[in-house]
């Protein structure tokens, strides 16, 4: 009696089971769409605010104030690009920019994986206090040093410089210095000795192993470094007071804040300012994420 | 020997400076004058100063209601993105993207975004039927633009958050369908428990990176370089642009200092009171 109502049940699940495949098949997609669907409308909304940019930056001022807007400019304009380009010295800026960021770049990339390198693979009493040392800086916020720092400059009659704004990266950063710390001692201390016993010193083990090995780790550097200098506000807010030396963040401020703003010009400059980090993200992006995720810093 | 650049930097920009603070922080010292010494009064003087108060409730705001938002928001949409689907990295790429756009250049844009006549974050409420407050006009209103404006860029604390999502073990939630838990409870028990570890550590990074909240301020608050205002009503008047007006606008180097020093004591005890009531609720695996 029970094992033939078990049999029947048996059979009406057989019987059912191709119908149930389907049937979980269009359920399978519909999940699926509207997986989609919800992950557009999250990329629509973080996208929605570049597109108002650009689509502002290539329209003719009435339309910018047209109501109700429209994304789509009716009639395409190059004008205010032209006007940014021309009513500042924008070139200048950007090429001031450029090169602040690749000389810290540069500096970043001589100073911290050496630092790191004697705080993770080199025997010396130092070591872990200096270690810990590097790590308790990172607590303290910038508004501390930062008004002593400023004296120093300028007493030392370099402000208006570069140097206030270049020389620190040569000394490294404490934060690069720890994130290159814990990928060091990743590598296997065997590789190192063998490579002391067969006579290389510490100076030519870091440059032929280590820093090849580390290669990914130091496009991270290498590239947190440059989208910080190219988007620093305060540090060129305070020490340059020339302007054909200002950056593109201070020119732009410079800039709108004594002609009052144009939205279409301003637009465009804003456009011009990300495009470069726009396009290295797009061709970095593997170690855009990785370093995120190394560092837990964003 | 290879660690000297450091130590020279840590010299030279960190030890250095730090005591000189203190110290500054204790005189009364304009850049071109000797710095006079003047005990406390710097301090004294500061919990007497309208604008402090005004720039410490304008801080805390920002970081009492725009610090978990974003965290919330960063999570949400790393649940979203933690979904098994193709093309997630691309979407991944759209969500970070914000956070490479200069912060200049993003202030700007939301300044048009939220203008409150032509601004198209206006022109949508108007569509929904919402009301359309004036934004950055209208000084209840300027702080919560600026929070709108850094939900969109948790790209940052969203990658950490599934990079933190996609290292919870696969197991406890097979367990769980066993136990029949639903999408809610497994989120509740077994995710954010889980990921815990880093909600802390954001939380932490997060209340720091607000008390030193300053472009952005400095930007759409200070809208000339020598003038030292603070936005409509001083609402957008930060510690950190506070700090700055005192320092390079009436360079008041002492008085900059005493407030310096006031926010690193609020940010350590802040970051102390967290990790204290953080063993009530971050779980670390193998406990």
């Amino acid at each position: 009696m029970k094992e033939s109502k078990h049999m029947r049940a048996t059979r009406a699940i057989v019987a059912r089971q191709p119908r149930a495949c389907s049937c979980r098949r269009a359920h399978k997609a519909l999940i699926l769409v509207g997986r989609h669907a919800v992950l557009v409308v999250v990329a629509a909304l973080f996208c929605f605010p570049f597109v108002v940019m650009l689509s502002t930056s290539f329209k003719t001022p009435p339309e910018i104030f047209q109501l109700p807007p429209r994304l789509w400019p009716e009639r395409w304009t190059l004008a205010n690009y032209r006007q940014a380009v021309e009513a500042m010295p924008f070139v200048r800026y950007l090429l001031n920019t450029l090169f602040l960021s690749t000389a810290n770049v540069v500096g970043a990339l001589f100073s911290c994986p050496l630092v790191a390198y004697s705080l993770s693979k080199i025997q010396w009493g130092g070591r872990r206090p200096l270690f810990l040392l590097v790590l308790a800086t990172m607590m303290l916020p910038p508004q501390v040093t930062m008004i002593p720092v400023y004296i120093l400059w300028n007493r030392l009659g370099l402000m208006g410089t570069y140097w206030p704004l270049v020389l620190p990266s040569y000394l490294g950063s404490a934060f690069f210095i720890f994130m290159l710390r814990q990928f060091f001692m990743g590598i296997p201390n065997e590789l190192l000795d063998a490579a002391r016993i067969d006579g290389a010193s510490d100076l030519r083990i870091y440059l032929q192993i280590v820093l090849p090995l580390a290669r990914s780790a130091l496009a991270v550097v290498a590239i947190f470094t440059f989208v910080w200098t190219w988007t620093d506000f305060l540090n060129p807010l305070i020490y340059l007071n020339d302007e054909s030396m200002y950056t593109l963040s201070v020119g732009l401020y410079a800039f709108f804040s004594e002609h009052g703003v144009q939205w279409g010009p301003l637009m465009a400059a804003c456009s011009l300012f990300s495009l470069p980090l726009v396009a290295l993200f797009i061709l970095a992006q593997r170690q855009f994420i990785e370093g995120i995720s190394m560092t837990g810093l964003r | 020997m290879f660690a000297s650049p450091w130590l020279v930097g840590f010299l030279v920009f960190q030890a250095y400076p730090i005591l000189i603070s203190a110290y500054y922080s204790l005189t009364d010292f304009n850049l071109f004058q000797a710095p006079r010494w003047v005990g406390l009064a710097n301090y004294r003087l500061l919990f007497s100063d309208e604008r402090f108060y005004k720039s410490l409730y304008n801080t805390l705001y920002m970081t009492v209601f725009g610090v978990p938002l974003s965290l919330l928001v960063a999570l949400l949409c790393a649940l979203a993105l933690n979904m098994e689907v193709k093309g997630q990295p691309v979407y991944r790429a759209l969500v970070y993207l914000p956070t490479v756009v200069p912060v200049v250049a993003a202030t700007y844009l939301w300044r048009w975004l939220l203008n409150a006549q032509y601004g198209y974050v206006n022109q949508l409420l108007g569509l929904l039927g919402l009301p359309q407050p004036l934004w950055l006009d209208d000084a209840a209103w300027t702080k919560p633009a600026l929070i709108l404006m850094g939900l969109w860029l948790v790209g940052g604390t969203t990658i950490i958050y599934l990079a933190a999502l996609k290292e919870v073990p696969k197991v406890y939630y097979e367990a769980a369908a066993l136990d029949g838990a639903g999408w809610w409870r497994r989120l509740w028990h077994i995710t954010l428990p889980a990921i815990s570890p880093v909600t802390l550590f954001q939380l932490i990074i997060g209340i720091i990176g607000s008390f030193q909240y300053f472009t952005q301020a400095f930007i759409l608050g200070q809208e000339r370089l020598n003038t030292p205002s603070g936005g409509p009503e001083d609402s957008l008047l930060m510690y950190g642009l506070y700090l700055f007006q005192n320092a390079f606008v009436y360079l008041k180097m002492g008085y900059a200092s005493a407030m310096a020093w006031i926010l690193f004591l609020i940010t350590l005890g802040v970051t102390l009171i967290i990790l204290a009531s953080s063993r009530r609720w971050v779980y670390y695996e193998g406990e």
